[in-house]
């Protein structure tokens, strides 16, 4: 047990402390109890950063569970670390601003903080395990805290819609991931992610080495919110704000990021992930942010925002990836550039999309609304709100002097040169990613101006917006200067954090053999240049659209009609399946036992005859067979007669007297085979339920009473004598395979081992007692079971 | 007024007797000829029947006081405790011995423990089958 350990098993002490402490600290707010969690653990990670050298990656392991290679292996490198900082930083601002938001009196505060800090746990454990199956064990507790807390008003409809929707598809994702990670672990006979990225070619050449890619990307596509699983983002929004700017802006969502990111050692060097990642992340940012235009709800608009984002981050990892392919040898740097910007992107997109929705919060609390169609001209009313806004909208459309910018140019350039080094075609894609870029600075000021400028519609909002409390600003304000900061010294991440991640992500990158030496450098000017121009472009272009706004949205969102989107497929699908299934059940569980037992009929049929014939054990031996005397032929011919009476009389009562004869026949058949135990038995049992069978017709409902032919149907005239066939086959066959000597002979000496000349009965009650013991309980229970159903009956029946 | 069937008593009173003999000698000659516990059963039930049938259920039971759950009960537990005995004496489960031994009037005669688990399921089968028998009669519809 580690420190490392009990840093990760802090939040899930305090999931069990805080409802405990709950009920005894009504006086002040829980938030401050949980906030000792991320402040802890922030401290705690911040002791391994240092601005000048890369942390030693440190690995902790306590045994788990050996025999299925399941240790609690912990890794800390610096792409750990920088995800272990987020999670914590970004989590100690957000529990500090849910102290103002959430109020102490009418929210149940013991819950949330518990989800919350059952999440941090989760999402610390899964960037810092190292064992495939911890990792995933992690995962799907993320999924799940999530879902808790996504419907933490689970009174309303929205909320539990959108908590199971992000749940099916996360879930969906993790269970694609843990078959990728069992045929990793077949491929290579290891859980850890260390000895498989050590194993190298050993693991690549498993046949299913990229089916295995391809689950593991499923998992990271539908976590990250990536085309075409993004639609339980939105959705996602109905969670309380506080969880919205964690959850689903800064951490959760970029559980992907960080698999994609962990996993490019492994992977990396095929085509197949490079590509798969640029295409899915390039569709998902144009996809995102143009959809982002259509919202008029703030968080909405955000979070199809975050959507866009992260397929530029897992784009820039896809083309990052391309230089550890040995095609793209000589260009290995410039690739490598683009891992330097998805990184670099991820810490700005979490500072400022995290002080976003917050500021979108602040909004929502102090006027009641987050309707961009209500807001307006509140510039001067919230003019903090204003400032915390504007640059955390600036540094999402990319513009200086804030961090975004230095990402954006970098994203330009990792496109850019992917178009450089590769096919004509592949141009296309910086042409989309520019296209996004201008939509994304168009929904970057249409946050800003549509939300604190324009008209102040006074009756439209439920109070009057002023400032809110200092408490609530203190998150927004560090987040603010932050982004603000990673513009003017991004050295504070770049040789510290950013530098050792991409080493670790590309061990094999050619660049890195042949340069050992190579440091990242980022400034915030990289001179005049092509990308200097395309930001430049962007400013124009969507100012001029931003501002001709209102002309041209009608008919461009038009183009796409409404119904026709993956939200809709969504329902559709999930009713359809339910439908369907209602369906195929409906059609088979009829209730009629009738149907049920032509199943059962027909399955055996169809068993033992493909067995009998399709073993080819069919066999008629008649060698074995004793002469047919007369008498035997004409009780034969006497039960046939009865059995055909029984099959066609048309009363019931000539059923039952058909039946006794049947039974009466048999027990003759004893007697000429020369069993006087059975013949006695079955005389008087046969007599018995003759009596039993006259009694039940006798007390038939009189009205229901009417004397008709069995319905004659072909397929259960079809069904019977498949089975009678069938056990006729069977029984021919077996009585032909008679191959050990039978033990009857041991039976024979009864009167010296028991005592008894009647061999029969000293088998029942001596050598095989055992069974005649539990027949007779049967008999017993029978009994009882009668007894119960008349005596007992349930006296309120005719109410 | 109360049908009374004098031929049918009258017969019944010695056919019963015949008959209840017949299923104690199928019963304990079940061992060396054909019978048994069940057998014998089987008849000591259609015996009482015939009773029922002959006089009513209310004069049978008076007659004849059994409470057929509890007879079935018995036998069970009857048959099991044989099975248990034999593990008392350190034997697997239900094993059973016999031994010849010389009776006063009866003369050399086998005793088995085999007879005590037959004699279980000879309660269990009458009882039993009055328990429903019984039931089914005393029901009304």
């Amino acid at each position: 047990m580690s420190t490392l350990h009990l840093a990760i098993l802090l939040p899930f002490i305090f999931v069990v402390i805080i409802p405990l402490l709950y009920k005894y600290t009504r006086a002040i707010h829980t938030g401050w109890i949980a906030l000792v969690v991320p402040v802890t653990l922030f401290v705690y990670f911040m002791q391994y950063f240092s601005i000048n050298k890369a942390i030693d990656p440190i690995t902790v392991t306590v045994p788990w569970i050996p025999s299925i290679g399941l240790g609690l292996t912990l890794y800390l490198d610096s792409l750990s670390l920088l995800f272990a900082l987020l999670i914590t930083g970004i989590g100690t601002l957000v529990v500090l601003y849910s102290i103002f938001y959430l109020s102490k009196d009418r929210e149940r505060l013991n819950h949330f903080y518990a989800y919350l800090m059952l999440f941090m746990g989760a999402m610390l454990g899964s960037v810092l395990s190292d064992n495939l199956l911890l990792l995933y064990s992690f995962w799907e507790l993320t999924s799940v805290s999530s879902f808790l807390l996504i419907a933490y008003w689970y009174q309303r409809k929205r909320s539990r819609y959108g908590a199971q929707k992000s749940l099916y598809i996360t879930m969906t994702g993790g269970f694609s991931m843990l078959l990728g990670f069992i045929i990793l672990y077949a491929a290579s006979g290891t859980f850890s992610i260390r000895e498989i990225i050590a194993m190298g070619d050993a693991v690549t050449t498993h046949a299913l080495f990229i089916p295995a890619m391809f689950f593991i990307l499923l998992g990271a596509f539908t976590k990250s919110a990536q085309f075409p699983f993004h639609i339980w983002l939105p959705d996602a929004m109905e969670a309380p704000t506080p969880i919205s700017a964690y959850l689903h802006s800064a951490t959760m969502v970029k559980a992907g990021v960080y698999l994609v990111a962990r996993l490019t050692p492994i992977f990396g060097a095929f085509l197949e992930w490079s590509w798969t990642i640029i295409i899915v992340g390039i569709v998902t940012l144009a996809m995102g942010s143009f959809n982002a235009l259509k919202q008029y709800d703030l968080k909405a608009l955000l979070a199809y925002s975050t959507i866009s984002q992260l397929g530029l981050i897992m784009s820039l990892l896809g083309v990052g990836s391309l230089s550890m392919n040995s095609n793209y040898a000589p260009y290995s740097e410039y690739f490598i550039a683009a891992f330097v910007a998805a990184i670099f992107h991820l810490i700005n997109h979490s500072v400022f999309k995290g002080s976003l929705f917050m500021m979108v919060g602040i909004l929502d609390h102090e006027t009641g609304t987050r309707d961009i169609r209500k807001l307006g001209g509140i510039m001067h009313l919230m003019p903090i709100s204003f400032t915390f806004t504007m640059i955390g909208a600036f540094s999402m459309a990319g513009l200086p002097p804030f961090g975004g910018f230095i990402s954006k140019e970098m994203f330009f350039t990792g496109v850019l040169s992917l178009a450089e080094h590769s096919n004509a075609w592949i141009t296309i894609i910086p042409i989309i990613a520019w296209i996004a870029s201008i939509f994304t600075f168009i929904y970057c000021m249409i946050i800003i101006f549509k939300s604190f400028t324009g008209t102040y519609h006074e009756d439209l909002l439920d109070k009057k917006p002023h400032e809110p409390p200092f408490g609530m600003l203190i998150s927004p304000a560090v987040l603010s200067i932050l982004a603000i900061a990673l513009f003017f010294f991004p050295g504070l991440v770049d040789t510290s954090i950013i530098e050792p991640t991409v080493k670790e992500m590309a061990p094999v990158a050619p660049l890195f053999i042949e340069n050992p030496d190579w440091h990242v450098h980022i400034s915030a000017w990289h001179g005049f240049n092509l990308e200097l121009v395309m930001t430049i472009g962007i400013i124009l272009l969507g100012t001029w659209l931003y501002l001709t706004y209102e002309k041209w949205k009608t008919p461009v969102f038009d183009l796409i009609p409404r119904h026709l989107n993956l939200f809709t497929l969504y329902d559709k699908a999930i009713e359809g399946m339910e439908k369907t299934a209602t369906r195929i059940t409906k059609s088979y569980m009829t209730g009629s036992t009738t149907h049920y037992l032509s199943y059962i009929f027909s399955f055996l049929i169809i068993a033992a005859l493909a067995t009998l014939i399709g073993t080819g054990s069919f066999v008629l031996d008649t060698s074995q067979d004793s002469p047919i005397e007369w008498y035997e032929l004409m009780l034969g011919i006497a039960t046939v007669i009865a059995a055909v009476f029984v099959l066609f009389s048309t009363s019931r009562l000539m059923s039952i007297m058909g039946i006794g004869v049947i039974g009466f026949t048999i027990s003759l058949f004893f007697v000429i085979f020369r069993a006087p135990d059975l013949a006695l038995t079955q005389l008087v049992v046969e007599t018995i339920s003759t009596a039993l069978f006259l009694l039940c017709f006798y007390f038939l409902p009189k009205m229901k009473a009417s004397v008709e032919s069995i319905r004659f149907k072909l397929t259960n005239a079809i069904i019977a004598i498949g089975v009678g066939l069938t056990l006729t086959l069977l029984g021919l066959s077996a009585y032909g395979y008679r191959v050990f000597e039978p033990i009857a002979e041991y039976f024979s000496n009864s009167y010296e081992l028991a005592g008894a000349k009647n061999i029969v009965n000293a088998i029942l009650v001596d050598f095989r007692a055992f069974d005649t013991m539990l027949e007779i309980v049967v008999l017993f229970s029978a009994g009882i079971g009668i007894y119960t159903y008349i005596k007992l009956r349930y006296a309120g029946r005719n109410d | 007024m109360k049908f009374t069937d004098v031929y049918l008593q009258t017969a019944t009173k010695i056919l019963v007797f015949i008959i209840m003999t017949f299923s104690i000698y199928v019963l304990f000659a079940g061992h060396n000829n054909p019978g048994g516990g069940f057998i014998g059963g089987l008849i000591t039930a259609s015996a009482l029947v015939l009773l029922y049938i002959a006089f009513d259920l209310q004069t049978v039971q008076e007659v004849f006081p059994v409470d057929y759950k509890k007879l079935a009960a018995t036998g069970v537990l009857v048959s099991v405790l044989t099975g248990v005995g034999s593990l008392v004496l350190g034997v697997p489960f239900l094993s059973q011995t016999f031994k010849y031994v010389e009776l006063p009037f009866l003369g050399n005669t086998e005793l088995t423990t085999a007879m005590i688990f037959d004699l279980g399921v000879y309660m269990c089968v009458v009882g039993t089958t009055m328990t429903i028998i019984t039931s089914i009669s005393e029901d009304d519809i």
